[in-house]
């Protein structure tokens, strides 16, 4: 049993390159993101102008927190320690595993069950437990999947969007006995079975497990609530039979208060699954004597949240409510798949994310900017209105004034020098036209990555400039 | 009415047909067309690539030549876009830039929000007897907000036969140089586009940018598919005469 990781992987064109050519991905990926944007669009449609209301409620919400979060993180602090819970302060992802590890050591356990939870994600907790010789659990019926499968999530809502049944299916045969109850020996691919095998396989892990550790959609600043949306029920369980609970959270998780909620609660499930309502929302406030666990724990991650937020452009994504309608929306993540972005978040969110939570550290950073079209699909289906091309063209700013990419800044200068004059453009489109007709069908380099595929358009003798000058002369 | 045309590099350079279209168009509606020889880029592939300056520069220079003119017009939904929606950002508020886009920013119009919003035509007298897909363009679609005018245009034009292209509102993959830089996934995009389009046994797919234009149609022209590309201004400048002798 080993966890995989993203470290090390290629960055997006390269890993693109591969993707786009996996048949069976790309039929999966097309058929499940075609799926979930035709539910999206009939329960938004539904809600006519009220949408658009409730997109600008649920911004604005998310801008005040974000502009006054110093205040709110030290309300929810004082709320959640005052209805008997602990708060912890995570400024990276090893001090946030630290603590994790930490708390589950103590309870003497060496098991954890998990709700699904992309913070935890983020900070590969699952790899520092089993560095430290526990077990983590993924409860979630996709998360499970991709645990068992060794594989790595690929959608921030549905992590094995990449499987299709038959490949779940062989992952259950294979791989469910290493972690507990097996697979039954004739598992069939029908969904029922599959989920069968999956419930009976959790059940023994929820019954016996006295950990669990969380994410939260929400975090209520006021009453020190947490707040977990799900489909299947099975963060219920993980939420409500162990003894102790270790929930880790992004700050900019929080909102005010309890009726800002409201908003939320519409916006996401419609966002997300296409549904007006999700199955279970799972709320808890600290610890309920004699009800549920008895040892709570909150840790508040950080992890580059604050120098996002330090970014007067950049700072929006951290509206993002983890609800992946841009992801099922790209055309650009439709094509690829989520492990191409080298990233827990992928698609559109995950362009402008990760490389703010990583500082453009990396060569996979750099290059997720320009993972994008900008086709502005992603910007339209926002429930909270995230400007993503506004912040890949920003981020791409910053990729273009560092240093190196000699050979595209030589190219963007010699441009600029050929617009810079009227005259200049005019020799230039008589030299193209005088040549036009020797250009190879197929260029090297760079510009090889258009000639691949398509042909290019004939260069006609005369530009419209001169044609228009010459008009003139005539008249 | 006096109606200054900006070409835009891509048409000037590759599609000349396109603008000469335009102008028939205009000047048959009863306008006066001019074109002022300054004009050069506006700057879209350098703001877009993240070389803000540059895009800053031309900018500028587009505000400068077009300055004091009573409507642009922009045979591009994009380069239109990129005037309208990021000229703005690209100056300091209160700079000579913010305040001559602040003026002249509403009066840039795509060509078709041109003809049905400004001049409040929809049938411009076009004959073109073909059947054809239209492709509507993201920044026209999305930035532009240009709704069904294109449609409109395209209904009123005697002989065409519009038929509905599937996946309609998806981008082609163009993307500027996403083209390049991503190759594989912009292909992997025009392929489906272009396999969308020839399904419905049209003759032309048109659209309001050239740029889309280029893309589909080179990955048209490579499968050897039989469907050809027009800028939808080819389109409404064609008339039963004028078709006659193209």
């Amino acid at each position: 049993m080993s966890s995989a990781t993203f470290l090390g992987m290629p960055p997006f064109p390269e890993a693109a390159e591969h993707a786009v050519r996996d048949a069976r991905t790309r039929h999966n990926l097309h058929k499940a993101t075609h799926t979930i944007r035709g539910k999206r669009d009939a329960v938004v449609g539904e809600l006519g102008d009220d949408w658009a209301r409730l997109r600008a409620e649920g911004e604005a919400v998310k801008t005040h927190t974000l502009r006054h979060l110093d205040h709110y993180l030290e309300r929810l602090e004082e709320s959640v320690q005052r209805a008997g819970g602990t708060v912890h302060w995570a400024a990276d992802a090893a001090e946030a595993n630290a603590i994790v590890t930490r708390l589950v050591r103590r309870t003497g356990e060496t098991e954890v069950v998990k709700v699904k939870s992309m913070a935890t994600q983020e900070i590969e907790l699952n790899n520092a437990l089993e560095a430290a010789g526990i077990t983590a659990y993924e409860t979630d019926l996709a998360e499970l999947i991709v645990q068992l499968g060794e594989d790595l999530p690929s959608h921030i809502l549905v992590p094995a969007i990449h499987l299709g049944r038959s490949q779940i299916r062989e992952i259950f045969l294979d791989k469910m006995a290493e972690w507990g109850v097996p697979a039954p020996a004739d598992l069939t691919d029908d969904p029922r079975a599959l989920a069968e095998a999956a419930r009976v396989h959790l059940r023994e892990l929820f019954l016996r497990s006295k950990v669990a550790v969380s994410g939260a959609n929400f975090a209520v600043a006021d009453s020190g609530t947490l707040v977990v949306l799900e489909s299947e029920g099975n963060g219920r369980m993980c939420l409500t039979l162990p003894e102790t609970l270790i929930s880790v959270v992004g700050i900019e998780k929080i909102v005010p208060t309890w009726s800002d909620l409201e908003v939320f609660l519409q916006l996401l499930p419609r966002s997300s699954t296409g549904e007006r309502m999700n199955p279970y929302t799972s709320t808890w406030t600290g610890v309920t004597p004699g009800d549920g666990p008895q040892d709570f724990h909150l840790v508040l991650l950080d992890n580059g949240r604050t120098d996002v937020l330090a970014d007067t452009v950049g700072r929006q994504a951290l509206r993002c409510i983890r609800c992946s309608a841009c992801l099922n929306i790209c055309p650009v993540y439709e094509r690829t798949g989520g492990h191409a972005y080298g990233s827990v978040y992928p698609g559109p969110i995950g362009a402008i994310l990760t490389p703010q939570l990583h500082g453009m550290s990396s060569e996979v950073d750099r290059a997720l900017p320009y993972a994008s079209s900008l086709c502005g699909a992603c910007y339209d289906v926002c429930p909270v209105a995230i400007d993503i091309p506004e912040v890949l063209v920003h981020l791409r700013e910053q990729v273009a004034s560092a240093p190196g990419h000699m050979g595209e800044k030589a190219m963007m200068a010699g441009a600029e020098a050929v617009f810079g004059s009227s005259t200049a453009l005019d020799a230039a489109q008589r030299a193209a036209g005088l040549v036009g007709g020797a250009i190879p069908k197929h260029l090297p380099g760079t510009a090889g990555k258009w000639t691949d595929t398509r042909d290019l358009p004939e260069i006609p003798r005369g530009s419209f400039r001169q044609w228009w000058n010459e008009r003139e002369e005539d008249r | 009415m006096r109606i200054a045309l900006f070409i835009t590099c891509v048409n000037d350079t590759l599609f000349p047909d396109t603008g000469r279209s335009v102008v028939r168009l205009l000047e048959r509606l009863g306008h006066e067309v001019v074109f002022p020889t300054e004009q050069t880029c506006c700057g879209q592939m350098h703001y877009n690539t993240g070389y803000r300056r540059p895009a800053a520069r031309l900018a500028v220079r587009f505000a400068r030549t077009f300055d004091g003119a009573d409507a642009v017009v922009v045979p591009s939904a994009s380069c239109a876009a990129m005037i309208r929606e990021h000229y703005p950002k690209l100056g300091r508020s209160g700079s000579r830039l913010s305040r001559r886009m602040a003026d002249l920013g509403p009066r840039v119009y795509d060509l078709t929000e041109f003809l049905v919003d400004v001049l409040g035509v929809t049938d411009v007298g076009a004959y073109y007897p073909h059947k054809v897909v239209y492709h509507p363009t993201c920044h026209g679609l999305r930035s532009l907000g240009l709704g069904d005018r294109p449609y409109r245009l395209l209904r009123a034009v005697r002989g065409l036969e519009l038929l509905e292209l599937p996946g309609a509102t998806e981008c082609c993959g163009f993307g500027g140089t996403f083209s390049v830089k991503n190759g594989d996934v912009s292909a992997a995009m025009g392929f489906d586009k272009a396999r969308h389009a020839m399904e419905t046994g049209a003759e032309v797919l048109c659209a309001v940018d050239n740029s889309c234009l280029m893309h589909i149609g080179g990955t048209l022209s490579r499968q050897r598919s039989g469907l050809r590309i027009a800028h939808i201004a080819e389109i409404l400048a064609s008339t039963e005469k004028e078709y006659a002798t193209t």
